[in-house]
């Protein structure tokens, strides 16, 4: 039994592709969380769970205005390929003499691009945190991007894009962000194009790294069994030899196009993969948490929403259908997808379609709505069973500015919202004839819509 | 190990029939869990952790896709699904709505050797997600009505998991070719001509043959306490009346006398790839300890960048844009231990092969530097520490344990029997798994140009 790794073979049941209805929803039950604002003699600001139930630190971090849309014109992939190379060795440490410095002490270090933010976490056992802590210092300030490293991991990138463009999901994915994003940042793959990372060098990573990591960008979460004092050592010994400041990268706002196309990739595949939807709802729009609850009701996760009743449950269309919010830092969209055998492609869309429709001109029941809030509200402690769920947690607080009150504040501004909100918000948001579809497969009986 | 199982079970039903049992400690060495046995034979496992108000339920039974009888391939699985459609009291869908509205999650899986059902939810919901749980342990109600559109949706599952991936159709051939006769050669979700032929009865017939209190666990993981879990599950799990349930008695495999080499060419493959799969002894079914021997051997081969084969073909040769190996020894009766490796952008795939099989033959003529051996060995004992952060991996690694020949003890000591290994029994089990007639070697290819 090794207690670590996924198990093989698995079936899981039900899983719905990843839903990311909003960052948050908390709970009353969380206002003992004893979340503390800790600020570094050199200014670095993290907030803080101390927890000494389990002997480890989790520290989650992001930099923002530092994801894959800054990636200048010609170097698309430069986010992702920097993040793959900053434990590819560092400081005095080579590659190989990196990742076993790691190992030596079962540390566990990443990094990753998204789109607006590039981000890192560490997780390490207490008694080896001294280690932990250098080895981040020493990928976020000293990067070596040898040679060797860099050509591996470049043409690693190489071949995992040759492959996606067969893969019918990323096909659809990217011709997607192409539609509703045209000519944007965000219509851009976050991994490149084979043309793009072929030309990637180190002198791209280091300036990326020289002109994004920078303070004030920087926003740390913290959870585990280490003192405040020490904490605030760490954190100028990490973080506090960053540049205070750096280059803002414009990105224009952007409202999803495409509204009303139908669009085919023809593929011999058995089944069609559909990706769909809208214009959304940004994060601090003042109807966020409105729309949360409706489109939980809609297509949110979970055995019971609208979609998966009628698309699932009811028709054994597909085995998966979902909807989701997906605000971005300039941009905002509501997305959806299902994937169904060819021959009945056309029934999957249409039921979407209706329901889209039946949403926005009849509203949701107050029993839905009642579900809805108590669904919100009772959910929010699952995300905090482990250290990583909190500190990702603190870190999205952070980021949404959301304030240290939050998790006290957000129970009952879920618990106002009434029927006529939802109705009213329905309406705003869902707009059938607004659609954009991309379909990759050979599915029956639907027709472009250029 | 399965024999010490059933001694245990065994004595609890002879000398503690209707008397309150009681709770064992065991080990204290990773997740320190308590256990007890009720009356009809279910045992109950509590692992106390008061970090977050959240607690988890799981079920595990011990049957799955390997108690399957020949032709009807898929019917554990699809009994999985089924068991949300309903029972006497609750009405289909109601399950997972009820689990929705109190804010939890729930889901299940299934593999070769158990079927596994779980929610997380706040800490004050426990009883009623054990009332619901214990309910569809013997009330289960199916009719076509429901029945019949899930087989659909689990067609659409085979659909998006399988016959719209070249790489899991080829996989699904390995394990095909792999067993000679044990019915771990079937896909856990069945072949489509199998699944489009179950009925409700078979799925009824299923769950009354195998779904019985004394051929299940149940786990409850979070903030409780074993006295809270121990009167709920007398309350709800008690009345439920043990039944006979066959011995999981399994076709043995011959001995394999012959190599085989699988073969699928695609045109959506861009990226060849090669592996080997070898038929292993699991922890379950080996009295020897071998198990352990070989996740050191998988960790010190070809576990991540500083493995042996990683090392030799993918940085200093340059062959390979990815190489590595791992052990899969969960299973009630067999294991299995891979290699395999991806050649670099346009290399040759005969080429490769050559090079891996070189340094395979090499590594295991030389042996390992104890340094690294000791590397590895640390790097998995952590895992332990790393486990604790979080209420699902306790859970899921005792219920892997029980349902696949394995005891708490198993799990709780994993660690220390890791760090127990010697490069001497690492070496001895790789000459005695590591042989060509009892392997697979499985190449997948960019359709050959016509």
């Amino acid at each position: 039994m090794n207690i670590f790794r996924i198990v093989p073979n698995l079936i899981p049941g039900f899983v719905i592709a990843a839903v990311a209805v909003g960052i948050l929803a908390p709970v009353k039950t969380l206002h003992a969380m004893d979340i503390r604002k800790v600020v570094s003699d050199k200014g670095i600001v993290a907030w803080f769970v101390p927890d000494t139930s389990v002997p480890l630190v989790a520290m989650s971090f992001a930099f923002r205005n530092a994801g894959s849309a800054t990636d200048p014109d010609g170097k698309e992939g430069l986010a992702a390929m920097s993040s793959a190379l900053l434990d590819e060795g560092a400081g005095e440490l080579k590659s190989q003499a990196f990742q076993r410095a790691l190992e030596e002490i079962a540390a566990q270090m990443s990094f990753s691009a998204g789109r607006d933010t590039f981000t890192g976490a560490l997780r390490t056992l207490t008694a080896e945190r001294a280690k932990a802590f250098d080895l981040l210092r020493l990928a976020l300030n000293a990067p070596r991007f040898d040679d060797v490293p860099v050509k591996r991991i470049q043409s690693q990138m190489l071949a995992s894009l040759r492959q996606q463009s067969k893969n019918p999901r990323k096909i659809s994915g990217r011709l997607w962000s192409e539609t509703v994003f045209p000519g944007h940042p965000y219509s851009k793959p976050s991994g490149g194009t084979e043309k793009t990372v072929a030309t990637l060098t180190a002198d791209d990573m280091k300036s990326f790294i020289r002109e994004r990591f920078s303070r004030d960008r920087l926003i740390i979460g913290v959870v585990g069994d280490i003192s405040e004092e020490e904490l605030k050592q760490r954190l100028d010994s990490v973080f506090g030899d960053l540049p205070a400041q750096g280059p803002k990268f414009a990105i224009p706002e952007i409202k999803p196009a495409g509204g009303g196309k139908t669009l085919i990739v023809r593929k011999q595949i058995p089944q069609s993969i559909v990706v769909l939807g809208h214009a959304g709802l940004k994060r601090a729009d003042p109807d966020w948490y409105v729309a949360l609850l409706v489109t939980r009701i809609f297509g949110g996760g979970g055995l019971s929403s609208r979609l998966y009743a009628e698309i699932r449950e009811k028709r054994g269309l597909a085995y998966s259908v979902y909807a989701y919010l997906s605000p971005m830092e300039h941009s905002a969209l509501l997305a959806g997808g299902v994937a169904t055998q060819n021959a009945r492609t056309a029934e999957s869309l249409s039921v979407i379609r209706a329901e889209w429709r039946k949403v926005a001109e009849q509203g949701i029941t107050a029993k839905e709505l009642e579900i809805a809030k108590t669904y919100m509200n009772g959910s929010f402690p699952l995300r905090l069973g482990s250290s990583r769920g909190i500190a990702n947690m603190l870190v999205g607080i952070q980021i949404s500015d959301l304030g240290m009150d939050y998790i006290k504040q957000r129970p009952s501004l879920i618990d106002s919202i009434s029927l006529d909100d939802a109705n009213r918000v329905a309406k705003r948001l869902y707009n059938a004839d607004d659609l954009t579809v991309v379909i990759v497969g050979d599915p029956k009986g639907i027709d472009e819509k250029r | 190990m399965p024999a010490f199982l059933r001694t245990f079970s065994a004595a609890c039903i002879v000398a503690m029939s209707g008397m309150m049992l009681p709770a064992v400690s065991v080990s204290a060495a990773v997740f320190s869990p308590k256990t007890f046995t009720l009356d009809n034979g279910l045992q109950v496992v509590v692992i106390e952790n008061h970090r977050a108000p959240i607690v988890m339920q799981m079920l595990w039974y011990r049957v799955g896709a390997a108690d399957e009888e020949p032709g009807e391939s898929g019917l554990a699985h699809f009994l999985e699904h089924l068991l949300f459609k309903g029972t006497k009291t609750v009405k289909p869908g109601e399950f997972s709505r009820t689990i929705a509205r109190i804010g939890g999650r729930d889901n299940a899986f299934t593999s070769y050797d158990f079927t596994a059902y779980f929610q997380r939810v706040a800490a004050h919901e426990l009883e009623t997600i054990m009332r619901l749980e214990a309910d569809r342990m013997q009330n289960l109600v199916l009719t076509d009505e429901v029945v019949l559109p899930e087989r659909d949706v689990v067609l659409e599952e085979r659909r998006s998991r399988t016959d719209n991936s070249p790489a899991a159709q080829l996989r699904e051939q390995v394990r095909r070719a792999l067993y000679l006769n044990h019915p771990y050669g079937r896909p856990v979700i069945g072949w489509m001509s199998e699944i489009q032929q179950l009925t409700t009865e078979n799925a009824l017939a299923f769950y009354r043959k195998h779904y019985a209190p004394n051929n299940a666990m149940l786990i409850i993981a979070g903030d409780t306490t074993l006295e809270k879990v121990r009167a709920l599950a007398e309350k709800y799990y008690g009345p439920i009346p043990r039944r006979a349930v066959p011995e999981r008695v399994r076709p043995k495999e011959p001995p394999h006398r012959a190599a085989r080499r699988v073969v699928l060419e695609n045109e959506r493959v861009t990226l060849p790839a090669w592996s080997r799969t070898h038929l292993a002894p699991s922890y379950g079914a080996d009295e020897k300890g071998t198990g352990y021997a070989l996740e050191v051997l998988a960790q010190v081969l070809g576990g991540g960048s500083t493995s042996r084969l990683y090392r030799k073909l993918v940085i200093e040769r340059g062959i390979a844009s990815n190489a590595g190996a791992w052990y899969s020894g969960d299973g009630l009766d067999y294991g299995e231990f891979g290699i395999y490796a991806s050649p670099k952008a346009g290399g040759d795939i005969d080429a490769l092969e050559k090079a891996v099989l070189e340094e395979l033959a090499a590594a295991i003529k030389e042996g390992f530097k104890p340094a690294d051996i000791d590397r590895a060995k640390r790097l998995m004992s952590a895992q332990a520490i790393y486990a604790r952060d979080g209420i699902r991996a306790g859970p899921n690694s005792i219920g892997q344990a029980f349902t696949q020949g394995q005891t708490i003890t198993d799990v709780e000591e994993w660690p220390e029997r890791i760090s127990a290994v010697t490069p001497e029994q690492v070496m001895a089990a790789a000459k005695a798994v590591i042989k060509r007639e009892s392997s697979v070697t499985s190449i997948l290819l960019p359709e050959a140009a016509k």
